[in-house]
């Protein structure tokens, strides 16, 4: 689905599909036409259960698929500040061309902390390594570099922290370290793929304001992967319902939370509890069913089986339309009646 | 580090002391004492030898005593050297085993160099290209290595090597060179002939460490750390050698101690088929004369030898991975 | 489904049809994924083979394994041939006749196949009667000649024929590593259960004595242990006695994986529901734990069976372990022991054939045991 561009967007998805190849040689689609836009300085969040695609998605944008995932078709446009272009699904997983994006002009984040760095190495060592791969620089100076970065992410006494070994920092350190790492080189898109998932509650939402003020500072960014929708409020500009490979509404943050369109998205807010539920008697509705299975993927709208509002046999024969107001964007049978 | 160090230190003194004991026992352990093969050999050279005779040479032994002190007897020999006396020799066992030990030594060591410079490439390659012909072709050479007896292979190759290279290759010297002091041209020449010990000690040990390092690799292919490191812009060749190839060294070391602990029970027989001058046919001769000092010698050192190994495989683990230093 | 019925061949062949992993019972999951490792069923069917070859011993061979053949001492092998020296083709296979020739650079007397001689052979003829099974009186061969004779591995220097002895052997070699194996695991089992049952300084200690036993080089030790057995034994007692000092190689490996995977289970709800409902401890054990592993020590068994083979055979080679007249391999092979004899009779080596075969198909099965033993595993 297309969104409009204010300027030209440091990425551009278009028409994204990956396929996971099975052993006996068929290709099932993980996602389907997944297009989205992220303007220079944004934070855009992609939201969807676990198994919506969102991780894949992620990963396909650096070339990091594992070897039986490929991307089918699409287009992955980087347009960095320096003016580098470049088409990331035309570069392949391998070679100096991908290599060169890597780490440079888009950085990434993990969910787990505890095995994103070597045990074995120093954390100096693994994030100097990242400047003297893409730069002309001394080790020196790469340690100069790593040092000024651990003291931005808000690590104490960063100097002393390059000789210290992973085991022996917290959780949340590692995931600043990991913060430090992803942006040494000055990337101008950051992903971050669900980061905070794996910490404490408090340590969380310390991550997440260090992000958001060193996304301000660098005027980098965000492709904010998670499934959370409280971190979603607090963190985004932008957000793109991912169900089932699809991206099936994308809107500002205020308008997915003020009136979503798709069913999907309404019933995701429906399922998360609020401040207040109990005093206005407001219960927590799940949502019936669950995702479904790749490799049994329902026809027509994916979401039918689990719509309260389908219309049958419409919703179950053929793909949705995609309707547009403004910035908001919905795939729905009853997109245009919601949205206008 | 330095309690890890410590209690492994520890440990190995308590090993040293079992295996010295078993040692004893087997020395032990032989039926008749060493008076009356004395007197046995005596006599049949002729000489009259009496009960009273027999007694004296015991008593002289100390082999009236209690066991307990026979064997501090022997043990505070032994370490000084003094592991009591080959009869089949008719010299002191330190004697006999110190001309031989430098060869069992140069070989063991030489088939360690030997399976580790060949097996963590190949192992390397096969994790890498996993499923490849190369792959393939490796744990097939692999499982046929594990299967072939050492001294069948020593047959074989020494059969093959007289009929088709006529080399001389039992022995480590060729004739003209087995008196000959020290040269370029000796050294060639028992290079040469260490080809085939090598060889036939290293190919199991070659085979099995092939398997565990394709088998470390692709765990840590796997790893969490390596798909990070590789987002931050590292080539394969970078993220394989910095990763995971240094990673899987760690098993590899810490097996080491195994390893020579496997070429030192190999040994033995590999050097009584290739009939090579180290303490292989020692042994097996001892063995089957029931020579039991010079066995039970043998024995004690050969596990001194793994003991020791297993110490630096120790140490190597600890200088190679943080997480047992930081302990 | 019960064990029993899963392992009904006709249930199987049935249920072929319908791959339903969702609904099939562990062992049938286990069969699935062992019957897709092609190396695993290659093995499976040599193992075949090879218990073929004890069972059928005396009608495999074409001669008793001691009678001499004084017209074909140290004689090459004899190949079995379809096309004769004028290219005519024959339906009955046949062996070219010998004749004895005196090689004029050593003055040893050799054998040399006679093309103008040729003997037939037949299938099922008579032969020199014997007890199939050690009952049933025949003297039926699977093959032989008429006249001449026929020794497809040759003979040994002292005529006799080795691919009788060599069929024969098997079952020794076979028979060692078997008693050898269910000895190391029952020890294996039985202290290993101890260790991880108990805990604590028991298994502290088992622990420490496995370690022990590992950093030593066993294998002198044990050929003294075997050196120091009394040479006047009989058969019988040096077959115990081989066969016991071998189990001792096997044991440390089956103790360790029966403790960590006592470990890993004791806390499991399973056992804690059975102790609660009044189970002794070695009712626990023995109906509770040991089936939830039993498929790793049935793959720790057969990583030990050729280990234990290797050094019955080694032993044996060097004069240390089994001796004539029990015959098996290495036995066979001790008369290949010097460069002289390997140079005038390189056939003596075959039965070394038989080991390498015999220690890859229990490699092979060994593999796909430890792949299907755990069939919830990807690939």
């Amino acid at each position: 689905m297309m969104i409009a561009p204010i300027d030209t967007p440091v990425l551009s998805v278009r028409g994204l599909s990956i396929a996971l190849d099975t052993r006996d040689g068929h290709a099932v689609p993980i996602t389907q036409d997944v297009s989205f836009d992220i303007a220079r300085g944004e934070v855009l969040a992609l939201v969807g259960e676990s198994g919506s695609g969102k991780s894949v998605t992620a990963l396909a944008l650096m070339q990091l698929l594992g070897a039986n995932l490929k991307v089918a078709r699409g287009e992955i446009a980087l347009h960095t500040q320096d003016g580098f272009r470049a088409d990331v699904a035309k570069l392949g997983a391998r070679g100096k061309g991908i290599e060169a994006i890597r780490g440079a002009r888009m950085g990434m984040i993990f969910q787990e902390p505890m095995s994103s760095f070597s045990p074995i190495h120093t954390i100096g060592q693994q994030i100097a390594e990242v400047v003297t791969v893409h730069e002309d620089v001394g080790r020196k100076a790469a340690r100069a570099r790593a040092a000024e970065l651990l003291g931005k992410v808000g690590i104490p006494d960063p100097v002393g922290a390059l000789d210290r070994y992973p085991s022996e920092f917290s959780g949340g350190m590692r995931q600043r370290a990991m913060i430090a790492r992803a942006l040494i080189c000055g990337p101008s898109l950051l992903i971050a793929d669900e980061p905070t998932t794996a910490l404490d509650v408090t340590i969380q939402g310390q991550i997440l304001e260090l992000l958001r003020s060193l996304q301000r500072d660098l005027g980098m960014a965000i492709l904010f992967i998670t499934h959370d929708l409280g971190i979603v409020a607090q963190m985004a500009d932008r957000v793109a319902v991912m169900y089932s490979g699809r991206i099936i509404e994308s809107a500002p943050v205020r308008d997915i939370f003020r009136r979503p369109a798709h069913p999907y998205t309404r019933a995701l807010l429906d399922a998360v509890p609020r401040l207040g539920d109990i005093d206005r008697g407001r219960r927590i509705r799940p949502i019936a069913g669950s995702v479904p299975n790749i490799f049994d993927v329902p026809p027509g709208c994916r979401f039918h089986p689990r719509c309260p509002v389908a219309v049958l046999p419409r919703c179950a024969e053929l793909q949705p339309p995609r309707y547009a107001s403004g910035r908001h964007e919905v795939e729905c049978v009853h997109g245009e009646k919601v949205l206008a | 580090m330095i309690s890890f160090l410590s209690r492994r230190l520890a440990y190995m003194a308590a090993t040293l002391l079992l295996v010295s004991f078993a040692s004893f026992v087997i020395i032990q352990a032989a039926p008749g004492d060493y008076a009356e093969i004395v007197a046995a050999k005596k006599a049949a050279t002729g000489a009259i030898i009496s009960a009273a005779d027999v007694q004296a040479v015991r008593v002289e032994l100390g082999l009236d005593k209690p066991w307990h002190e026979q064997y501090w007897r022997w043990l505070s020999g032994a370490v000084q050297g003094d592991f009591g006396f080959s009869w089949a020799w008719r010299r002191p066992v330190g004697e006999v085993i110190a001309e031989r030990m430098p060869l069992t030594l140069a070989i063991a060591f030489s088939t360690l160099l030997f399976m580790y410079a060949v097996s963590i490439p190949i192992g390397i390659y096969s994790a890498v290209h996993r499923y490849s012909f190369g792959d393939h072709a490796s744990s097939l050479i692999g499982y046929l290595g594990l299967a072939i007896p050492n001294f069948l292979l020593a047959l074989v190759l020494m059969y093959l090597g007289q009929k088709y290279f006529g080399q001389s290759v039992g022995g480590l010297f060729s004739p003209e060179f087995a008196n000959a002091p020290w040269s370029w041209a000796r050294v060639k020449d028992f290079l040469a002939h260490l080809v085939i010990p090598v060889l036939v000690l290293g190919t199991a040990g070659t085979a099995y460490l092939i398997r565990s390092m394709r088998a470390a690799v692709l765990d840590e292919l796997d790893k969490m750390y390596v798909l990070a490191a590789k987002a931050s812009g590292l080539s394969p060749m970078q993220l394989l050698i910095r990763y995971p190839v240094r990673m899987a060294l760690n098993p590899i070391a810490a097996t080491l101690g195994w390893r020579l602990t496997y070429v030192i029970s190999g040994a033995p027989i590999v050097g009584y088929v290739l009939a090579l001058p180290d303490t292989g046919p020692l042994f097996l001769n001892a063995l089957l004369n029931q020579d039991m000092y010079l066995a039970g010698a043998l024995i004690f050192l050969y596990c001194l030898l793994t003991i020791i190994g297993t110490f630096v495989s120790d140490l190597l683990l600890v200088l190679l991975d943080p997480r047992i230093r930081l302990e | 489904m019960s064990l029993l019925e899963s392992l009904a061949p006709s249930r199987f062949l049935f249920r072929r049809k319908r791959y339903r992993p969702d609904l099939a019972s562990q062992w049938q999951l286990m069969w699935w994924k062992f019957r897709r490792h092609k190396m695993a069923m290659v093995g499976m069917a040599l193992l075949g083979v090879f218990l073929a070859m004890t069972l059928f011993a005396e009608t495999i061979s074409p001669y008793p394994p001691g009678q001499r053949n004084p017209s074909y001492v140290a004689g090459p092998p004899m190949l079995p041939r379809m096309i004769d020296e004028t290219g005519a083709v024959h339906l009955r296979p046949f062996v070219y006749g010998s004749k004895a020739v005196r090689d004029m650079v050593t003055l040893r007397m050799t054998h040399q196949a006679d093309i103008s001689q040729k003997w037939p052979i037949r299938f099922f003829v008579r032969g020199t009667p014997y007890r199939l099974f050690g009952i049933i009186p025949t003297d039926i061969h699977l093959f032989g000649t008429d006249e001449g004779f026929v020794h497809l591995f040759g003979t040994d220097f002292t005529g006799l024929d080795l691919f009788s002895r060599t069929v024969h052997a098997t079952r020794a070699s076979l028979g060692v590593a078997l008693v050898g194996v269910t000895v190391s695991f029952i020890l294996g089992a039985a202290i290993g259960g101890i260790a991880g049952y108990f805990g604590g300084w028991i298994d502290n200690f088992i622990m420490r004595l496995i370690e022990f036993i590992r950093s030593i080089p066993t294998l002198p030790l044990w050929l003294a242990l075997a050196a120091l057995m009394p040479r006047d034994w009989g058969p019988l007692a040096t077959y115990l006695a081989i066969t016991t000092i071998l189990a001792l190689l096997g044991w440390t490996w089956l103790a360790r994986t029966v403790r960590s995977k006592l470990l890993a289970t004791r806390h499991e709800d399973f056992v804690l529901a059975a102790r609660l409902s009044g189970c002794s401890d070695a009712r626990i054990i023995r109906r509770h734990l040991l089936p939830s592993f039993l498929s790793y020590l049935i793959v720790d068994a057969s990583i030990a069976f050729p280990e234990i083979l290797l050094a019955e055979t080694s032993l044996s080679f060097l004069g240390l372990g089994l001796r004539e007249p029990v015959e098996s391999w290495g036995v066979l092979l001790f008369a290949a022991q010097s460069i002289r004899a390997i140079d005038q009779a390189p056939w003596l080596m075959i039965p070394g054939v038989f080991v390498i075969i015999a220690v890859l198909a229990f490699n092979f099965v060994g593999d796909g045991l430890r792949d299907a033993a755990d069939p919830y595993s990807k690939s």
